[in-house]
Order: C-alpha cells, then structure tokens, then sequence
C-alpha cells in the first residue's frame, strides 16, 4: 500500500478553516486512487474538539498536543511536519495556500529536499507523478504541470477551490503523536493575533456594490463611482491596489485579504479579476463587470459585461439612472 | 542594517490582453512593457526606508536577462547602493526553487554580509510564493511572510504578517532575518532625475553561473520542480452575456438587466 496522503488542518482562533475540509475532500479523492490511507495532521494545544470533527472526514487523525503549537508558528510546525513526513512517508502532503501555509510550505521543501506546487486548483497522479493545475499571470491563464519524480510530493492549495463534502462520515480514529518538539523555535515567536478595527461602512451587509479596481486610474474618479452607488442604492468597495494606494480604506477591501460579500448585485469596475479579489466575491447573485480588456478574468465569474471604457460607460449610467429617477 | 533587497523584472500582464505561445508553454511577452514585479517594488521601498532609518546598505539582487537591468537601475535610482544581476541562458524557465538556490548562491559566493533580506511576497507573473521562504530555509535564516509592517529593535525585527479576512498576527524575529513584503506596506517613491544621474555612477556587477558555483544542469527546466506541459486559458464559472452598443447602448441594456431583477 502506498504512504498515506496528508493533509494539514488548518485552524485559528478555535475553529478549523474552510480549507482543511476543502483539502480533505480532495485528499480523499486522490486517496481513492491511488489506494492510500486519507490523514488529518492536527497541530494544536487543546483541541480534542477539532480532533473528533476531523475524523468524519478523514480515514486516521495525527494529533500532536503540545503547548507550543497553541498559535501557528512556521517555525513549530515545519520542525513537526519535517518529522512526521520523514517518519511516514506520505505519496503527498496537501497545505491550504494561505498565509499560514505560504509562510511555511517553501521552507519545508527545502529542508525535506521534496518538490513542491504551489497554489494549485487542482491535482492528480499520472504514474505515481503528482500534476497539478495551478494559475500564472494573475489568473490570466492556467497552466498543467507535472512535479519531478520523487517519493513523496508538497502542494499547497487555493482557498475555494475544491467544494468541500460529498462522502463519509469516515469514522477515522484518532492517533495521539508525542511532539517531536525538542525546544521553542529560537528565530520565532507568535505575539498576538491583531482583529481589524470596527469600519464605518459593513460592505458585507449591503445589498448593492460598485467595486472598483486598478482601472479607475486616480483618486479624483472615486467620487464619480460613490455618485453611481448612490443612485442604486449601494456602497462602494474595491479591490487590494485602490486600498494600497490609500484610495478607499482597508474595511471597503472585497477578496481573500478583506471581506467576502454575497449581494443581490456587484457591480464590478475597472477590476481584472485576480483570484485574491474573486474569491471574495464570486458567489454573489448577479455579476456584471464592466473592463476594456475582453479577455479579463473577471468575466469569466460574470453573469452580463460590458466591455468598454469604464470612463465612458459610467458617466452614461449616471446620466440615465438620473433620468429614470426624475433628478434631471 | 545592511538589507539585501531580491527583485524580478516581469511583463506587465495586469491591464494587457495575454495570448499563449502556439507551443503552449509560455504567453507571448514580444509587445508587453516589462516592469519590476509590484510586491518587489514595495520591498525596495522598504530598504531604502530602513536605510534611512537606521543607516547601512542597500543590495538589489536579480535572476534575469540584460533586459532586467532596467529593473536594477530603478533600485539604484531609488536609493540602492550596488546591484548584481546572475543570468545564464539556460536559466530560462527556471521555477521559483531554481531562483532561490541561484539566490542562496550569489549571496554566498559574493561574501555579502546582511541584517535583512526583502523579497516581494509572491511575482505577478508565476505567482509561485516561494523563493523568500524558501531562500531563509537556504541560508539559515528566520523568516516571516506576506509582512505589513516592520518595526527593528535590539537584534529583533517585530513584523505584523496579514492573514485572511482583515486579521493580522504579530511575530518576532531574530536578526538575521528574512521578510517577504506585501503590497500596501508603505508607499513606493516616484524615480527622481537627480536619482536617475546618480544611479550611472553606482556599480552594477553581472555574475554567471560559474562565479555562484552552480551548472547549467542544475537550472532551467532541468533543475527545476515543477514542469510546464501546457497552458490554457481559463474555464469560465459563468458564462457573461456581453452587452454590446455604444457607451449609452451599454449603459441601457445594463439598466434593463438591473430593472429585470427589481434592481432599479
């Protein structure tokens, strides 16, 4: 039988993250071809809670207790992880490719000297080789690609990527692992976890947004865009770059790194469609964007578009909102 | 603080129409404008600042081909004191561990001494995510991701990484260390002329593989982890009906759509 197939849990705060179940859904799949065992590896201090969730979804639980793991550390869990990959040699080891796992799967493949894909969406073995599909050019194309050969692969996985669910309950059991923890990490040390401040506008609560992004240029065309809210009745949001610049504040930020909304419409402004931005957004219910470039990603996640200059188009829908309204 | 600052000259996708290579392994990059890749140009920013800050060097380090100098003597411009470009054909289509060893290598080879080394958090174009860590992992060095803020302090960098929903956590490190700079950390400083005529007189030293100790058998494709078989473009979730017309025919027909749903 094959080495299992990994998959790292990730949680904060006391809750497990959408990812891990994402990863175990996949992970299961892959285990099923490949005829391996499914594992959760949980890294914690006191969460027997997360344990038995986590065995409904996979085939065994690895659960490392020790204080030290209470926050996440790059440093704690790749000395933990190296271990146990060394010791079990898994066909592969999944990691979300989140903040936590970007700070922590790179430096684990060096040391393990095993190869590693990162942000894939999706992943298979072709004669015990691990593919992966994973995106370049800010989501412009998708690239196939296949892993150098080796005993044991690393990839790390988008947020959403895979619909979690679809099997089991499992009824896996739980292994208790002593900490493989000989000491603190000496170059790394977790101080606190920093919430963001209340905003004066919750975008997650409006029904209508008129999001913007790189292509409305400056600042002075922002209001422009509150004047198209306004007059259908919503808020204005953004992508990462207006929020970069100091355009917009962080609270009106939609995607991975701000908020994610779900309106009854989102209006979607000069923006490309990154996947840290779409993510955010793509499950609201109507979705129109309005970018020159035709081939913008974010059209792809659109229900209507219009392809034009935003500068052009915008003002036209003032004028005639205006005049549906009876504001002439 | 002498900071090595690793930067990557890349073509600028992110307004620009993408076609793939007939051979569907690259994009055609002939009529793109290449620029230093966003993150990059943030972490530059960074060290000029912590020079500023606290006195020292600034080291700008690429992997690229003559054409990347464009992207060195921006640094210099900036504020940089010295920058090396490492560059061999068979480089060519090198993944993200490729650049980091080539990194790790250079670094060592030339002797550099460092308190910090900034890379960008991820490059626009392969959007690998990994040559910072992985270049700390290398080198031996502490290291912290995605980072929003830095502040120095007796031998220790306290650095607040950004993580997901608007959260952000807290870390220390210890010096040496190494950071990978999100965008937003500050803001990036315009190119002056004065900056520019003062770039001309600063060394920039061009290194091959052998003055880093490395083969080409070891880079390129050859050396690297991931193997690119094909490109294509994108399924779509949705299928968008583009609304076609003149700018107030566009401006209608959306309306009309917004009106269907009770939306206006």
């Amino acid at each position: 039988m094959p080495g299992p197939i990994f998959v790292l849990a990730e949680h904060r705060m006391g809750e497990l993250r959408d990812i891990t179940f994402e990863m175990l859904t996949k992970g299961h799949e892959l285990a099923q071809q490949v005829g391996s065992e499914l594992t959760a590896l949980l890294l914690g201090h006191g969460v027997d809670g997360m344990a038995e969730e986590l065995t409904k979804w996979a085939d065994r639980v690895l659960y490392v207790e020790d204080e030290r793991l209470k926050d996440f550390n790059a440093d704690a869990y790749q000395a933990v992880l190296a271990s146990l990959i060394e010791e079990r040699k898994p066909v592969l080891t999944m990691i979300g490719h989140t903040a936590y796992g970007v700070d922590l799967a790179p430096s684990l493949a060096v040391q393990l000297g095993l190869p590693l894909a990162t942000d894939c969406i999706d992943l298979c073995f072709e004669d015990g080789r691990l593919c992966v599909v994973r995106q370049m050019y800010g989501g412009k194309v998708n690239v196939r690609g296949r892993l150098k050969e080796a005993s044991s692969y690393l990839a790390t996985v988008r947020q959403a990527a895979f619909k979690p669910g679809g099997y089991g309950p499992l009824n896996g059991s739980i292994e208790r692992v002593e900490s493989p923890l000989k000491e603190e990490p000496p170059g790394r040390k977790f101080i606190e976890l920093v919430t963001p401040p209340p905003g004066e506008v919750d975008i997650t609560a409006a029904d209508v947004i008129v999001s913007i992004g790189r292509g409305i240029k400056d600042k002075e065309n922002i209001p422009m865009i509150e004047e198209l809210a306004r007059l259908l009745g919503g808020v204005v949001a953004c992508s990462r770059p207006i929020v970069d610049k100091g355009w917009l504040p962080k609270e009106r930020q939609v995607g991975s790194s701000g908020r994610t909304v779900k309106p009854k419409l989102y209006l979607a402004i000069g923006i490309s469609g990154a996947f840290q931005h779409v993510v955010g957004m793509k499950d609201s219910e109507l979705i129109i964007a309005i970018n020159k470039d035709p081939k913008a990603p974010i059209f792809r996640f659109s229900d209507y578009g219009v392809v034009d200059d935003l500068f052009k188009v915008v003002p036209e829908l003032i004028k005639q909102l205006r005049e549906i309204k009876g504001e002439t | 603080m002498d900071v090595i600052v690793c930067v990557k000259h890349v073509p600028d996708t992110a307004e620009a129409e993408v076609r793939i290579r007939p051979d569907g392994k690259d994009i055609e990059k002939e009529d793109l404008p290449f620029v230093i890749n966003e993150w990059d140009e943030y972490a530059v920013e960074e060290a000029i600042l912590i020079k500023e800050r606290l006195g020292g060097t600034v080291v700008a380090i690429t992997v690229g081909p003559p054409e990347a100098e464009a992207t060195l003597r921006r640094c210099l411009a900036k504020g940089a004191d010295m920058a090396i470009r490492v560059w061999d054909d068979a480089l060519e289509g090198s993944d993200g561990y490729v650049v980091a060893r080539v990194l790790a290598n250079t670094i060592r080879a030339k002797g550099l001494s460092y308190d910090l080394i900034l890379t960008g958090a991820q490059a626009a174009d392969d959007g690998y995510a990994v040559v910072g860590p992985m270049l700390a992992e290398m080198l031996g060095i502490p290291h912290a991701s995605l980072v929003k803020e830095e502040r120095i302090e007796d031998g220790r960098i306290v650095v607040r990484r950004e993580l997901e929903g608007g959260l952000e956590e807290v870390v220390e490190l210890k010096l040496p260390a190494l950071l990978t700079i999100q965008t937003g950390i500050n803001e990036p400083r315009y190119v002056s002329i004065r900056g520019i005529r003062m770039a001309r007189k600063k060394p920039l030293e061009v290194l091959g593989l052998s003055d880093i100790g490395m083969s080409p058998d070891e880079v390129g494709p050859a050396g690297s982890w991931l193997e690119v078989e094909e490109m294509f473009v994108p399924p779509a979730e949705r299928v968008a009906e583009i609304l076609p017309g003149s700018p107030a025919e566009e401006a209608s027909k959306l309306i009309e759509v917004l009106k269907a749903r009770g939306l206006v």
